[in-house]
């Protein structure tokens, strides 16, 4: 009975739980999912429910307290400069950041994903002038863009917005066109032809649900990316003017506090971390989903 | 009769996914002598394949393994061998050719590096030996003007010819065994019968065993000494070739055989198979070829059969036969 | 007498190779180099080669996936370069349809079953919505595919499944002529026999014609009426089936009928000697001058590499070969 022992030895040694990863490695994988949701929630909610949320208005001052630290009865994330409560602008300024990055991210994937498919779809001189176009786009300074668009057009949320949308479309265009040139060539939009179907039913019906998956990738990690962009043009001044807070103009404010005497870190590093956590669960979630499309791990 | 090679005694891999584990080989027993080519055919998801990985322990991980069995090379169950060990055995022991020759050769590196690579590792042959090693393996496999040819790059050469510098890496340390994984399935006809003639001139030189994983019927006529046919993770039929076309004992094998056009006369009607495979998942109570079966009987689809052994080099697991 | 339905005449197709920074043409790949044949209403043509011998280029020349270089498409009589387009999408597409071979990419993976198989009538007819789908599950239920299935995505069925749903939607709009690239070869053993009778019997009951893309000769012999044997972007031989099979003539014919077939020990003697070709077959675009077989065939003679053969007719077959001049 050789052979009985050695196939229970073999088997025992076999046996997982259901897969043939290791625990430790799931756990990983389900807390890459997690955090970011939770992160993102607690971003959504405070969001939309700012108003009920946050102690305070954002605008409200207090030449009382001005400068008072994290822990400070009444202020568990300190004032600033103004006595104005931390908790509530970062609560606030969460409206403004995904506002801001919601909105761009609609416009420029959208824009961005059009311009994509008939590019790569259409070829030609079509291809050619949208490519050119993309090019420029691509390689025009993004910064100084925002820059010349806020002193032309005055600082606001549409300037941001707009600053940011008309460069960020480029990116979108460039990614989508790759793949609608794959999809192309394939079999299933051959028989589409054969079948009589008019170049409008092939990119509708045939190109674009297939690029949605590496799409929403893509998406889902710009609306960090956008956020942390927001925030760049805040810090430099030419992003949401006060006193509506955003990220980026509250770590702007606190600039000039950090040394002594005010040593007041807590009014940049609070929306600071804020930036980072975001940023940081847009890729991890980014990945995830990555990971979730990736044919060959879905089919085992 | 010559020397086995190769034994390969109750073989039992799965694969263990999310849902469940996946028993792609379920207990598979057969030997190949020296000298010889046992065919192993059988339709996909059939275990062909993962019977030959499994025997060069180069299953996918994570997810794939061994769960039982031996598998005797030359007297040693290579399945107890630590990895270090099995690494010494992979290349000059037995080595291994798959269906795709450019996932087998690296792009970036000229074939005689590739070659050469495994004459390294498995040699010990002083540097300068190296190269008449390489140039004789390509001399092997018949490959024209070697010399100027191992400085090539995999793309420069025709799906045939990569082809034969994969069976050049697989037979520079002259294995004992060989196992062909549909090496001619993506060739044409004419070179495919090329590459078969190939091999049978090679193993005459080398005595080298060869088990050749295939689906194509006139390729096991062609090369194979006996054959044993898989369906669902087992083996339902092992017989000498002539046997499995002329007389075959198992529903399957003459349902297979029946249901593929010939070439030497015309068939007014193929004979198809009802249904399909099973999936591995959800494998049929008894006999797994039974909700198939044309003949299947009561007992069929309640037990599995056993395996009987009609002579020394025929067996069959069919209730039908006694 | 059946009338032809498809002629081809003289099809050449080049594709240029280019190189350098300015893209200057290089040389010609000769994929195609002066192909003709006829198929008649409810026959079966199958074009025969290897590979680079330029029989799935025909194929996309007839769907008008690709234009030729130079020759003409006759389809009922009418030369299908002189149509317009809107006569192309009336007159042509709805009664030309292809089946792959490949029944994984040849359906899109986002679209459902029923979907799949109403595109044809979505894009040339104006059926409601249940109009379509009733008529979707007639095909299905025709090709053997329940109509519980409908619903179901591609990925959700098997290969067999996936090609008797291409059949379906080729189907769809009552053509005159499928084309079927390799339609078996990418299934299961088991699985082709269903097939290819399932095609059979359509074949009988609605009288259609097929050209089957094939580089297997035991289906080919199986499912045609006649046969067009080609190397290199030419035509060597062509034939009614069985007799193509039982003489065939040309070198290159004998040499793949003797790759393809089985071969049992005790079988030697009473077969065709086993051909075994030297060399491979060359590239496109330096074809070899004469007879292009010439560089491979075990009975070539000097006037082999020298003058290109003309296409002779033997009884019912015609053979390009001097050894028939």
């Amino acid at each position: 009975m050789q052979t009985q022992t050695t196939a229970t030895a073999i088997d025992t040694k076999a046996k997982r739980k259901y897969s043939g990863m290791p625990r430790s490695r799931r756990i990983m994988q389900n807390l890459t999912f997690w955090i970011p949701v939770v992160i993102f929630a607690l971003l959504i909610t405070c969001a939309i429910f700012a108003h009920f949320i946050a102690p305070y208005p954002f605008d409200k001052m207090d030449m009382v307290n001005r400068w008072a630290p994290p822990g400070t009865p009444g202020h568990l994330l300190g004032t600033d400069t103004l006595g104005r409560d931390i908790l509530s602008r970062v609560i606030y300024g969460a409206q403004t950041s995904l506002a801001v990055s919601l909105l761009v991210v609609a416009i420029t994937a959208g824009f961005g994903t059009a311009l994509g498919i008939l590019s790569g779809y259409l070829g030609g001189n079509v291809d050619s002038v949208i490519m050119r176009i993309t090019d420029i786009a691509l390689s025009f300074p993004g910064m100084l863009m925002a820059i010349l668009l806020a002193v032309s057009l005055g600082p606001g949320f549409m300037t941001v917005v707009f600053a940011l949308s008309i460069l960020g479309w480029a990116g979108y265009t460039r990614l989508v066109r790759g793949e609608a040139l794959r999809i192309r060539n394939s079999d299933f939009v051959a028989q589409a032809r054969v079948a009589g179907a008019s170049s409008w039913r092939i990119m509708l019906v045939h190109i674009f649900p297939n690029i949605v998956n590496p799409l929403i990738v893509i998406m889902t990690m710009a609306v960090g990316m956008m956020i942390l962009a927001e925030s760049g043009m805040s810090y430099l001044g030419i992003g949401i003017p006060p006193p509506r807070p955003s990220w980026g103009n509250m770590v702007s404010d606190g600039r000039a506090y950090l040394s002594p005497p005010q040593s007041a870190w807590w009014i940049s590093v609070f929306p600071g971390i804020c930036i980072g956590l975001v940023v940081m669960s847009g890729n991890f979630l980014g990945d995830w989903v990555r990971d979730k499309m990736d044919p060959r791990l879905r089919q085992l | 009769m010559s020397n086995i090679v190769l034994q390969v005694e109750d073989l039992h891999t799965s694969f263990f996914t999310r849902m469940g584990e996946v028993k792609a080989v379920d207990g598979v027993s057969f030997f190949v002598r020296e000298s010889e080519t046992f065919g192993i055919v059988g339709e996909s998801g059939c275990g062909k394949s993962v019977t030959g990985l499994s025997i060069m322990r180069l299953l996918p991980e994570p997810g794939g393994r061994v769960t039982g069995g031996k598998v005797i090379l030359e007297g040693k169950n290579i399945l107890e061998l630590n990895k270090k060990m099995m690494r010494a055995y992979r290349g000059k022991m037995v080595s291994m050719i798959l269906q795709d020759p450019m996932q087998s050769l690296n792009p970036v590196y000229q074939i005689g590096d590739q070659i050469a690579e495994s004459v390294r590792l498995h040699q010990d042959l002083p540097e300068n030996m190296v190269e008449p090693e390489v140039i004789s393996a390509l001399r092997l496999l018949r490959i024209p003007a070697p010399e100027s040819r191992i400085n090539e790059y995999p793309f420069q050469l025709s799906g045939g010819m990569r082809q034969r510098v994969v069976g050049a890496i697989a037979m520079s340390c002259r294995p004992r065994l060989l196992i062909a994984d549909e090496p001619t399935t993506a060739l044409d006809a004419t070179i495919q019968a090329q590459y078969i003639a190939l091999f049978e001139d090679i193993q005459a030189k080398t005595n080298v065993a060869i088990i050749f994983i295939t689906h194509d019927f006139a390729v096991i006529s062609r090369i194979c000494d006996r054959v044993g046919v898989m369906y669902a993770g087992k083996i339902v039929e092992t017989a000498p070739t002539r046997e499995i076309f002329k007389a075959p004992r198992h529903p399957y094998t003459s349902a297979l055989i029946q249901s593929v056009p010939r070439l030497d006369r015309k068939d007014e009607r193929l004979f198809s198979i009802e249904g399909q495979p099973p999936s591995m998942m959800h494998l049929p109570a008894g006999c797994r070829f039974s909700p198939r079966c044309t003949v299947s009987m009561d007992i069929c689809k309640e037990q599995e059969p056993p395996e009987i052994k009609l002579t020394e080099d025929h067996s069959v697991s069919c209730w039908r036969v006694k | 007498m059946p009338e032809v339905l498809l002629e081809g005449r003289d099809i050449v197709k080049h594709y240029p190779v280019t190189r350098g920074l300015l893209q200057h043409n290089v040389g010609w790949v000769r994929a195609v180099d002066g192909v003709s044949f006829k198929l008649e209403q409810g026959q079966t043509l199958s074009l025969v080669g290897e590979s680079g011998a330029g029989k799935t280029t025909i194929a996309k020349a007839i769907l008008l996936l690709e234009t030729m270089t130079s020759g003409s498409i006759i389809f009922q009589g009418k030369d299908l370069y002189k149509m317009s387009p809107a006569q192309i999408k009336s007159e042509y597409r709805p009664l030309v349809q292809y089946v792959q071979q490949n029944p994984y990419s040849s359906m899109n993976p986002r679209m459902r079953a029923r979907d799949i198989v109403a595109e044809p009538l979505v894009c040339n007819t104006k059926l409601s919505k249940k109009e379509l789908y009733t008529k979707v599950a007639e095909l299905l239920n025709k090709v053997g595919i329940g109509s519980e299935s409908m619903v179901r995505y591609p990925h959700e069925f098997s290969g067999g499944q996936r090609q008797r749903i291409a059949v379906a939607r080729a189907l769809a709009l009552n053509p005159n002529l499928m084309v079927l690239d390799e339609p078996v070869s990418a299934l299961d053993v088991s699985i082709r026999a269903q097939i290819m009778n399932l095609l059979k019997d359509l074949q009988a009951e609605k009288n259609l014609s097929y050209m089957v893309i094939a580089h297997n000769l035991a289906t080919v012999r199986y499912m045609s009426h006649t046969v067009a044997i080609m190397y290199l972007g030419q035509l060597v031989e062509f034939g009614e089936t069985e007799k193509l099979f039982e003489q065939p003539l040309h070198p290159y014919t004998r040499a793949l009928i003797s790759a393809s077939q089985l071969t049992l020990p005790e079988d030697a003697g009473t077969i065709t000697q086993q051909i075994i070709l030297t060399g491979e077959m060359p590239s496109p675009m330096n074809p070899p001058p004469g007879c292009r077989f010439h560089t491979r065939c075990s009975e070539a003679r000097e006037i082999c590499s020298k003058e290109v053969p003309v296409m002779r007719q033997i009884g019912t077959q015609q053979v390009m070969c001097h050894n028939f001049d």
